[in-house]
């Protein structure tokens, strides 16, 4: 029988598991990040911390810990304080609600893969990612200093109208799979209907270029990096933090790239569902998992192959990308899926 | 298709970016691997010796006068007749380059009548004292078997063979400043490189009748054989 000290068990492990897993995943990101910029610059990249420079980012990561945290004279303490941790918990946040592999059992007890199934999964991860917002923002104003706030500016002025372009993109989603549940909008995209793999909502070609897009730009990617424009703002919001403040800043921004990329799988590539190769149902748990890493770190990498491509744009440029196109091309595909749904539901209006 | 490529076109530089993934890595992991450096590189000085264990220099303080940053302190001093330092009248008493000041242009090289002082390929030259950047004639001056001197010793960064290639940079300089002796060697032995072979191109103003004319006809044996020891 379910006791309530079993549930919080299972999801105190749950809750440990995934925030262990995404401290790692960054480590890799930010190693993989450099080394494949790198290679498509030419040249070698971090070799010299383990093999293959793997340990690079260990390094780094201690050394910052081991810095001094300076504090400007003009900031506003507590929100100072306060604003690196408005950046990390989100996306520590966003991840729990994203199944990463197939449910099973131990015992009677069905384990799902995913920290909780909420209902609203959808809304809950947009939510979760405007507050993404106020942490730059509060950086920027309580530094007390003009490029932190510039950045901050121009973040909310962005991540604002990409949040909107986001969440429109997401509509047809969950029109088309009539539900809001990550774990729902996957197993709707499962099935043998071309042998082995279900029909994935990629189909909705639309709603996943602009998704990404729009995801690239609320985690302030190049090119929609103006938020910390190095050679415009000296470091953008986070001019004034150093040291683990800093540190905090950096592990939320890799981990949003890592949570975009497994919410696009999830809600667009079928999420863990791939061809398992008939394994045995004891072993059925792994291939899910190791599809959803794949999957995942195939976009990190066209995230990473992004930022090597393309120079950042121009600010009117970016905002008018973002109103008059992005905006304007989902509140189309939304007409045009509401149409498609209501034809494949209620048929012609003259029948 | 006017409009279809220029829709391709901003997916163009993706192709770029990927296709680089594949090519040569234009990184050397230097103190690992190191570069074969050209050879006229302008590296650390030295003062060369003739091959009988002479000294090159002579004290005249052109290398100094010339220099553009002013690194470099020459004091002459007369010979001692009994047992003579250098071949001439005065030899360099002392010889000290600021190698935080040097700006490693050769001029000096150029200006040097006796190619006493030549540019080796060695350039690993950090200090952790600002004095010990000034190099003395001890570390500048070669051993009278043409062994070069270093201030620190050998390691996987400082490579002291490299300080034996002294030479190439006086090949790049016109013999004797003449544009009359292009093609014909003119420097002179010394005990780190030996006798120098003629480059392609030059020979070497020999014995031989025909050549000597020629030399003749150029107008200027004297100095030529001057710089023969």
């Amino acid at each position: 029988m379910l006791t309530g000290w079993e549930v919080f068990l299972e999801a105190a492990i749950k809750a440990v598991a995934v925030f262990a897993m995404l401290l790692t995943v960054t480590i890799l990101l930010v190693w993989m990040e450099r080394k494949i910029v790198a290679d498509m610059q030419n040249r070698i990249g971090p070799y010299r911390a383990g093999p293959w420079g793997i340990l690079q980012t260990v390094a780094d990561g201690l050394k910052l810990l081991f810095k001094e945290s300076v504090t400007p004279r003009k900031v506003d303490y507590a929100i100072y304080i306060a604003a690196p941790v408005a950046a990390l918990v989100p996306a520590l946040l966003i991840f729990l609600v994203i199944p990463i592999g197939q449910p099973f059992h131990i015992g009677d007890r069905l384990i799902e893969l995913s920290g909780t199934d909420l209902n609203v999964g959808v809304l809950y991860i947009l939510s979760l990612s405007s507050m993404a917002v106020y942490a730059v923002v509060l950086a920027g104003w309580s530094s007390g200093s003009k490029y932190p706030l510039l950045g901050a500016v121009r973040a909310s002025a962005q991540m604002i109208s990409y949040e909107a372009a986001m969440g429109l993109a997401l509509v047809p989603v969950i029109l088309f799979t009539r539900t809001a549940s990550l774990t729902g909008i996957v197993d709707a995209q499962g099935g043998d209907t071309l042998g082995f793999l279900g029909v994935w909502n990629v189909v909705l070609v639309p709603s996943f270029v602009i998704f990404f897009i729009s995801g690239i730009a609320e985690t302030n990617r190049a090119p929609f990096d103006l938020v910390e424009a190095e050679n415009e703002l000296v470091g953008g919001y986070h001019t004034e933090y150093s040291g683990f403040r800093f540190a905090m800043f950096f592990l939320a921004e890799y981990i949003n790239i890592f949570n975009i990329s497994a919410i696009t799988v999830t809600l667009f590539l079928g999420g863990w569902y791939g061809p398992d190769f008939g394994t045995p149902a004891a072993v059925a748990w792994v291939f899910p998992i190791l599809w959803f890493f794949l999957k995942t770190f195939l976009l990190v990498f066209v995230f990473i192959w992004v930022r090597a491509t393309l120079p950042r744009m121009r600010y009117d440029q970016l905002m008018s990308f973002g109103w008059k196109r992005l905006i304007p091309a989902s509140l189309l595909w939304i007409a045009l899926s509401t149409l498609a749904v209501a034809y494949r539901r209620l048929g012609l209006p003259w029948t | 298709m006017g409009w279809f490529s220029e829709m391709l076109g901003p997916f163009q530089g993706f192709a770029t970016t990927f296709r680089q993934m594949f090519k040569p890595r234009v990184t050397v992991s230097y103190p690992r691997e190191k570069r074969v450096k050209p050879q006229r590189f302008h590296g650390r000085h030295i003062l060369n010796r003739y091959p009988d264990g002479m000294e090159k220099c002579i004290g005249c303080e052109l290398c100094a006068g010339v220099c553009p940053a002013r690194c470099i302190y020459v004091r002459g001093a007369d010979n001692p007749p009994e047992q003579p330092v250098s071949p001439g009248e005065r030899f360099g008493f002392v010889y000290d380059i600021n190698m935080l000041r040097c700006i490693f242009c050769g001029l000096c090289v150029e200006a040097c009548p006796t190619e006493a002082i030549t540019m080796t390929h060695l350039f690993e030259m950090s200090v952790t004292n600002r004095a010990d950047a000034i190099y003395t004639k001890a570390e500048l001056l070669v051993e009278p078997d043409g062994t070069p001197n270093h201030p620190q010793p050998a390691n996987p960064l400082i490579d002291l063979d490299e300080l034996r290639l002294g030479s190439g940079w006086l090949r790049a300089t016109s013999p004797s400043g003449r544009a009359d002796y292009e093609g014909v060697t003119a420097w002179t032995p010394s005990a780190t490189a030996g006798d120098l072979p003629p480059e392609q191109g030059q020979r070497r103003p020999g014995p031989a009748a025909g050549e000597a004319d020629e030399v003749a006809a150029a107008g200027d044996v004297d100095r030529d054989g001057e710089e023969a020891p």
